[in-house]
């Protein structure tokens, strides 16, 4: 299962695709929702470390619309309880992910993504 | 029967029946399950820290299950895909990458607050091609760097192995140590065969503040019991001293000798002799 969480964290690592290779763009994907148990403090604490634009492109792809395009300054808890539902409820089952410079395609089937690489793309 | 590794390549040799072998097991997952808490306990998280950790060569998901138990949010990642399949029909809670470990990974800086690897290293160390980025050295040397950059400051990443010898484990800390990492090799049971477990602990940014961990020391006490006697029992049984019970030409020897000696009473020999009695007796 791809959370938006991991998508997020989630570059390129073709051999010599270094610059432009973040965010992997989802194509045709069907998403699954699974419930999951709300923790603020880890929201809190993972929010440094995401691309906010991203997520929000990427939120908008699968159909959310809940979190805003720029990052607000002050997050209250209507905000952390929609990026929680965005980031760890929302699971891709199908579909495939894109990079944007390179394009090379990492299959996603059973919620799996491939993320091998041919010999002549290793790094 | 030589060291799995040896064998195939770890997408191969785990396949459908082992893959389901090695998960229903319940040796091995406890084994697995003993090593993957030893493994949390030597991260060294602040409890009540809310984190989010990978799992290298995460499998069916024993791990992972005890990931989720604790309350951790991760990713895992393994090559075969059997065992991805079984960790999707647990339902495990992390996040599943099918992905070669020695060809590195595209996590961006910074991503990970700690990871664990049960079992996984000395996969690394066989190469499966000529190809020069087949080499054990340069797959190596792209997963510790990957995983550098993968991981926070201050972080820890533990991974416990088997080692064949001393050198695979000086291979592995030199290219860890070159690609940034601080830290070393715990070894738990030194002396004991079955319970020695070696770990390498390796430190982001330690900057003096992280001291490697002690390994347990001791003697375990899980052996089989009663294997010893056991053992001893089966080695009279082979020197053929010992016939435990007292059969009829047994029984018939001793009265001929009796009546030679010329002893009184002695029973005549019939059709019973030698006999079990009827319980109703």
């Amino acid at each position: 299962m791809v959370r938006l969480i991991t998508h997020n964290l989630l570059a390129c690592h073709v051999k010599g695709c270094t610059s432009n290779n973040f965010p992997l763009a989802l194509k045709d994907v069907q998403i699954e929702l699974q419930e999951a148990e709300f923790n603020p403090e880890f929201v809190t604490n993972i929010l440094p470390r995401l691309e906010w634009s991203a997520l929000a492109d990427a939120a908008r792809q699968v159909g959310d619309t809940s979190l805003p395009a720029e990052q607000p300054e002050m997050m209250d808890d209507d905000l952390l309880r929609n990026l929680h539902h965005v980031l760890l409820e929302i699971h891709i089952v199908e579909g495939a992910m894109v990079c944007p410079n390179c394009k090379h395609i990492y299959p996603i089937s059973n919620g799996i993504p491939n993320m091998l690489l041919a010999e002549h793309e290793i790094g | 029967m030589s060291r799995p590794e040896l064998q195939a390549p770890p997408e191969f040799y785990y396949g459908d029946t082992e893959a389901k072998k090695y998960t229903t097991n319940t040796r091995n997952q406890q084994i697995q399950a003993d090593m993957t808490y030893r493994a949390l306990e030597l991260l060294n998280i602040p409890s009540s820290q809310p984190v989010f950790l990978l799992d290298i060569g995460c499998g069916s998901g024993l791990s992972g299950e005890i990931l989720d138990e604790e309350g951790y949010v991760w990713a895992g990642v393994d090559i075969a895909p059997s065992m991805l399949q079984v960790a999707l029909e647990r339902e495990v809670d992390g996040d599943l990458f099918l992905q070669d470990i020695g060809q590195g990974f595209g996590f961006r800086p910074g991503s990970f607050d700690g990871a664990i690897s049960i079992s996984v290293l000395q996969w690394l160390l066989n190469a499966e091609t000529s190809h020069p980025t087949s080499s054990p050295p340069y797959r190596l040397n792209r997963f510790f760097t990957t995983l550098y950059s993968a991981l926070r400051n201050p972080s820890r990443a533990v991974f416990q192995f088997y080692p064949s010898s001393d050198d695979q484990i000086q291979l592995i800390t030199s290219i860890a140590q070159k690609a940034g990492f601080g830290g070393g090799v715990v070894v738990d049971y030194p002396n004991s065969k079955k319970a020695k477990k070696v770990f390498l602990c390796l430190f982001v940014g330690s900057g003096g503040g992280q001291q490697l961990p002690k390994g347990l020391e001791g003697e375990e006490d899980d052996h089989v019991r009663f294997e010893r006697r056991r053992e001893k029992e089966k080695r009279r049984d082979r020197t053929g001293k010992r016939k435990g019970v007292k059969d009829k030409a047994w029984i018939l020897k001793k009265k001929e000798l009796y009546r030679q000696r010329g002893k009184e009473g002695v029973p005549r020999d019939s059709k019973y002799t030698g006999r079990k009695r009827k319980s109703i007796f």
